[in-house]
């Protein structure tokens, strides 16, 4: 398959960890990852915090780069940009877009992935070659759950990663408190979210708290940090990544 | 719809200064003062996970809850769309059965017109059933202004009412108290109870029950609101826990229902569906203890006098809006509230409306409106949820509350002049549709690792970054992004590397396919 690779502007910019192993693991797979090299961001952020006609250009671009019928599907490490593309971007282009950009917007809609659901729906795959010796919890995020609706997905691609102890994490599907800006304007309450989320990690043992959207743990991970936590965040692609061959190795430095 | 000379341009909201939808203060502010309550945070959290679990179990049985819940939106949406005639069925159906029907364009009108009411009976007090729409418009205190007394009669609304307190839940009213604030409120504000009263919750029951029943047995004027009421047959309902809603809704001579006009229901069928989705959803029981209806008067039993207000305060206004008519679909069972994680936080006085939570989120500002430009309170509530989705799932009905709360965000910065944040995001998106600028931007980025020191964590932030940074720390910007290592040697390297793995793969898969 040719496959579409949308790094997401955050994990371009700051999380090209999760976006390399994406990209290594879908070749690995033996499928063609081609970087369209004009993409950017998707637009969530505008949309989540009340603009709508800011991120026009950026839903076009979105539709330009992908649409091309040469790609067979579009992948990505996060759920809510995936849940961005498949919910939001035909309300921008029904309400302030013409009517090629309708037209390009439904056609991208219906190749668009999340990487779990891509790697269990699409081919078919639920053990990828991972192999990661640590004791691993994973929280799914709540685009992925609810918008995407990607249920188990990514717990089936982790059990079947040689060597890993995975637990389960209490109170699983509630909310770590990101949401976006709402963990700008909304601070504390974010923060008191944030802190029973990591009283759940914590109460796993785990060494490693794994998720399907880098902006989550970013949060969860800087709440972590910031108490001086045992326990680090890495993208479910980092794990899936990881192999005998080039295992992950969690002394290393994050970067 | 054609439009006349004299039709007012818009229909009218809930107004100003009546009523309890506007807060005096927006929700971060409001939620700054509940989150350090800690008997409130164990509370609500005990509370609301204890009702979570109970609904799970509940509706887990139920082969066709999703069916139900199908239903249930669409008996909603249809009657949404024709509103104006099921209302007008509905009053000739009432006035045919004896009783005799008001319209109330806001709050201030509604409690006028209940007031009139009472005062022609010439009675000073006034036994309540639990209700949303009285506490919406103020009713009690605009009664208490004029000298006649309400005497809430559902347990919780009565506990609020003694501390002279507000509801903090749509269900539970008193959720935020636990029974030793209950004990020691009805120690302080109930004439000639025990002053050995413990907190063993029969035995507070037990000093509420006595105090009461002298309130059933003397009062001769009832109020109510509705939770149902059906076009068809002009029959009324109301649901209920404890049997107090019936005392009410039997034993006065006279009887005033408020209701909120979108309470209406087509068909009298239609209350199977919402029997069976409003228990299971609001207190995780397969059926409430009581439901009681009516309709009109029946010589000789129950209310002689029966009046029905039916209450507009923004609803026209909000069925005016095409996503806020989805919000009068709410049977105001509070499932979204329970399996809110801001709710869980906060409570409900943060919201300042009496409809707290994500349903109150949406409909408060359809209702009272949320005006932008004045810096109401209520234009702060839209942002009070971090559209974690959990309310669309838990709504009986069916309500996308986080497509809404989206909406309602565009709306406000539609309103809103120039601000801050506007430049910011159109900065922002200028930056992230030039390709060359965006690149430059997360070069400019990887210059942050400076503010990285040694750890490559960032842990403080200027504003509006410093609520952010308050609590976490921030990694600094790698060296690389992930599209110059892509074009690097080593990128390029990695990648072809991997790529021959997989044609290896695929190669290999081919061979055990032979």
């Amino acid at each position: 398959m040719r496959i579409g690779l949308f790094a997401t502007c955050l994990g371009d910019t700051l999380f090209p960890e999760a976006v390399k192993s994406t990209a290594v693991l879908l070749a690995r797979l033996g499928h063609d990852v081609v970087f369209p090299p004009d993409q950017t961001c998707c637009g969530q952020m505008h949309v989540n915090t009340g603009y709508q006609r800011e991120p026009v250009p950026l839903v076009r671009r979105f539709a330009e780069q992908f649409g091309d019928a040469s790609i067979d599907a579009v992948v990505m490490p996060s759920g809510s940009c995936a849940g961005s593309v498949r919910h939001q971007h035909e309300i921008i282009a029904e309400r302030y877009g013409d009517a090629a950009l309708r037209a390009g917007v439904s056609t991208v809609k219906a190749k668009t992935y999340e990487l779990s659901e891509f790697l269990v729906d699409v081919l078919g795959v639920s053990r990828v070659g991972a192999y990661f010796p640590h004791r691993v919890t994973y929280h799914p995020t709540c685009h992925s759950l609810r918008m995407l609706r990607v249920g188990d997905k990514p717990l089936k691609l982790l059990r079947a990663v040689e060597g890993i102890d995975l637990v389960e994490l209490p109170e699983a599907d509630s909310c770590c408190g990101f949401g976006g800006t709402f963990a700008l304007k909304n601070a504390e309450t974010s923060t008191a979210m944030l802190q029973d989320k990591m009283r759940n990690i914590a109460a796993t043992d785990a060494a490693v708290c794994t998720a399907g959207d880098s902006s989550c743990l970013m949060h969860i991970g800087g709440g972590l940090s910031r108490i001086r936590s045992g326990t680090r965040t890495l993208h479910l692609a980092q794990i899936l990544g990881s192999t005998r061959t080039a295992p992950y190795a969690l002394t290393e430095a994050a970067r | 719809m054609s439009t006349f000379l004299g039709m007012p341009a818009t229909p009218p909201r809930s107004p100003y200064g009546t009523g309890n939808l506007r807060g005096d203060r927006k929700f971060p502010k409001a939620a700054h003062d509940e989150l350090r309550n800690e008997q409130l945070r164990r509370n609500l959290g005990k509370a609301t996970r204890t009702i979570r679990t109970k609904r799970l179990g509940v509706t887990g049985e139920l082969p066709d809850w999703e069916q139900l819940r199908d239903a249930g939106s669409a008996i909603k949406t249809d009657t949404m769309n024709r509103l104006p005639e099921l209302l007008e069925q509905l009053e000739q159906k009432v006035t045919e059965h004896g009783g005799t029907v008001h319209w109330a364009r806001d709050g201030a009108e509604a409690n006028e017109i209940v007031a009139r009411l009472v005062r022609a009976t010439g009675s000073s007090d006034v036994i309540k059933v639990k209700s949303m729409a009285t506490q919406e418009i103020g009713l009690n205190e605009h009664l208490e202004s004029i000298g006649i007394t309400p005497y809430e009669t559902d347990l919780a609304e009565l506990i609020v009412q003694l501390a002279d307190d507000k509801p903090s839940h749509i269900l539970v009213p008193a959720i935020h108290r636990n029974r030793d604030e209950i004990r020691q409120i009805f120690l302080d504000e109930i004439p000639g109870v025990d002053p050995d009263l413990d907190n063993v919750p029969a035995h507070l029951a037990a000093a509420a029950r006595a105090y009461l029943r002298e309130k059933f047995m003397t009062t001769k004027v009832a109020v109510s609101g509705a939770n149902f009421g059906i076009a068809e047959t002009g029959t009324l309902s109301v649901v209920e826990s404890e049997g107090n809603g019936r005392m009410c809704l039997t034993l006065p001579d006279t009887l005033i229902t408020v209701m909120g006009i979108e309470k209406v229901l087509p068909r009298y069928q239609d209350l199977e569906v919402f029997l069976q989705l409003l228990p299971r959803s609001s207190t995780g029981e397969r059926m409430n203890p009581y439901t009681s209806m009516w309709t009109g008067v029946t010589p000789g039993d129950g209310p002689q006098d029966f009046h029905l207000v039916l209450l507009d305060n923004g609803r026209t206004a909000a069925l005016a809006d095409t996503i806020g008519r989805e919000a009068l679909n709410c049977i105001r069972c509070s499932a979204c509230l329970n399996v809110c994680p801001v709710y869980e936080r906060t409570g409900g006085h943060a919201y300042g409306s009496t409809y707290p939570g994500p349903i109150g989120a949406v409909l408060t500002p359809q209702l009272a409106g949320m005006d932008a430009a004045e810096d109401d309170p209520n234009s702060s509530l839209p942002y009070a949820s971090s559209l974690c989705g959990a309310c669309f799932d838990a709504c009986p009905v069916k309500i996308d509350i986080p497509s809404m709360l989206v909406e309602l965000r565009h709306q406000h910065t539609e309103q809103s002049g120039t601000t801050a944040e506007k430049l910011a995001m159109k900065a922002a998106a200028g930056v992230m549709k030039r390709p060359k600028l965006f690149a430059a931007a997360q070069k400019a980025a990887a210059l942050g690792r400076i503010a990285g020191g040694r750890d490559g964590t960032i842990s403080h932030l200027p504003a509006p970054l410093s609520g952010w940074s308050d609590s976490r720390d921030t990694p600094a910007p790698p060296k690389q992004t992930f599209r110059s290592w892509l074009a690097s040697a080593e990128g390029a390297a990695t990648m072809s590397a991997a790529a021959e793995e997989g044609a290896r793969h695929t190669a290999d898969d081919h061979e055990e396919d032979r």
